[in-house]
Order: structure tokens, then C-alpha cells, then sequence
């Protein structure tokens, strides 16, 4: 039982199947618990306007929530620690084979947001740098540019994923 | 809507803070169902903020990171996540 037409949750799961292959992730096998996972994500896109975790409890504020907007900050360190990220939607080759199944994980979100301490260009090394490095807070994508790429060419996320690193 | 009870066997009372929009939630309940027990479940991400706050301070009293699903038995003991095996422990007792 779902909210949104089955149509409009398979052209998602098409495309988001489809980028996370070309960026070396994976889609759960699992389409029914797959498909409910993405009209979970439509769900909070139409309530919040963007696709917070469907499993973890949105403030409906963008700047709070960036971190577990889909796919979140945590899921790559999950994948790595779990073969799954939080809620599951993200499995590691074994899983996506089929091979192993996936699991519930703990929380890795802090409860409190954690402030991450910005560079500052005291280096002389750094301050001559030709471009500032921006990287990915999903991905670890690094790029050096004026300003990051509106998305990111691995993980699709949006500009304001990405933090100065350099 | 808040508390939404379903009817089934009486076991100890059993209270679920869930997401409407969580897999491992709805699995959770479909344990639950399957096992036939009665229980309460509140879907937290469903509530108007006044009543959502208050809800989350619930949850986080019984759980600090305040994650989902939350299983609250008897008021006195909770089971975070969906914990198949532990659930189907308690209500078998």
C-alpha cells in the first residue's frame, strides 16, 4: 500500500537504479521494500521539499536536515561498517547479488548536530592555491573550482552537500 | 489522529513510535500483526509540530537518538529498531 501511483515510484527507482550503478552503488534488490522506501522519499519531498531518510524523523528545516537528505551523509560509512545504509535503500555488491540480505543497522546520526570546524586559509601552501577544493559530504567527491557543481557528477547531490576542504 | 490502536491478543501493553514513511517501521508492524498481538502505534512523522516535539521528547526519553522504530513494552523496557527475534520473545512469553 502505497501513497503515490506505482508508475511514478518505478520511474524513480529506474533513474535512482540507474545513477547509483554508474556511481558504483546499489539499489536494495528487495522492490517491494525498495518501492515503499521511495514513496517515503515523495512523501517527504511533497511535505518538506526535499527527500529526507524515510526512516528518520525530519525537522522540515533544510539546513537541519541536510545531512539526511537521500542519500544522506551516513550512507557510505554504513556501507562500508553494515553492506546497507540506514534504511536500507543503499546495499552493498554482495547484498544487490542477492547473496546476503539486508539488515536493520544502528544510528549513526548524532543526536545533537556535530560542528564541523571550516579550514582557514592561514597556510600560505593552502592560501596559493589556484582554486579552493570543495568535497562532497556524501561521496568524498573533491573537485577544485570557484564554487562547487550545482550536483555532484558521482552521488547526484545537491550544491549545498558540498563543504570547503581545501 | 495520534494513538492508533489495533486490536489483537493480549499480551504486556505495547506502545510503537513509528514513521509512516519507514520500511523497517512497517515491517515492525507487519510482525506485529502477524503475531496477532494488540498494540498502540503513534506515526511521529505524521503529527503537527506542537505535538511532534512533545512525542520526540517521549521517544528520546526512552532512547536518545531518538531513532525509529521505537517499541515501548509495558512501559518499563523499550526494543529499538526492528528486532525480529527479540519481539517475537516477548510476545510468546
Amino acid at each position: 500500500m502505497t501513497t503515490h501511483e506505482l508508475s511514478t515510484i518505478d520511474a524513480l527507482l529506474q533513474r535512482l537504479a540507474r545513477e547509483a550503478e554508474e556511481g558504483g552503488y546499489h539499489l536494495n534488490p528487495d522492490v517491494d521494500f525498495t518501492r515503499e522506501l521511495l514513496d517515503g522519499l515523495l512523501v517527504n519531498e511533497g511535505r518538506y521539499g526535499y527527500r529526507a531518510c524515510p526512516c528518520r524523523l525530519a525537522s522540515g528545516d533544510r539546513a537541519q536536515d541536510l545531512d539526511l537528505i537521500c542519500p544522506c551523509d551516513y550512507r557510505d560509512p554504513d556501507l562500508d561498517e553494515f553492506g546497507a545504509c540506514y534504511c536500507a535503500l543503499y546495499v552493498s555488491a554482495e547484498i544487490a547479488r542477492g547473496e546476503a540480505a539486508a539488515m536493520p543497522i544502528p544510528e549513526r546520526r548524532p543526536a545533537e548536530p556535530i560542528a564541523v570546524p571550516q579550514p582557514t586559509a592561514t597556510d600560505a601552501s593552502l592560501a596559493a592555491l589556484p582554486y579552493p577544493v570543495w568535497r562532497c559530504k556524501v561521496c568524498g567527491y573533491l573537485c577544485a573550482r570557484n564554487h562547487p557543481p550545482a550536483t555532484c557528477p558521482v552521488c547526484k547531490a545537491g550544491k549545498d552537500r558540498f563543504e570547503r576542504f581545501l | 489522529m495520534t494513538v492508533v490502536h489495533v486490536a489483537g491478543r493480549e499480551t504486556v501493553p505495547l506502545l510503537l513510535y513509528a514513521l509512516s514513511t519507514c520500511g523497517w517501521c512497517k515491517k515492525t508492524r507487519a510482525l506485529l500483526d502477524e503475531l496477532g498481538v494488540a498494540y498502540d502505534y503513534i506515526y511521529v512523522n505524521d503529527l503537527e509540530d506542537t505535538r511532534k516535539a512533545e512525542v520526540r521528547a517521549e521517544v528520546a526519553k526512552w532512547n536518545s537518538q531518538c531513532s525509529f522504530p521505537t517499541l515501548i513494552i509495558n512501559g518499563t523496557e523499550c526494543i529499538v529498531g526492528y528486532q525480529e527475534a527479540r519481539i517475537r520473545a516477548l510476545v510468546q512469553e
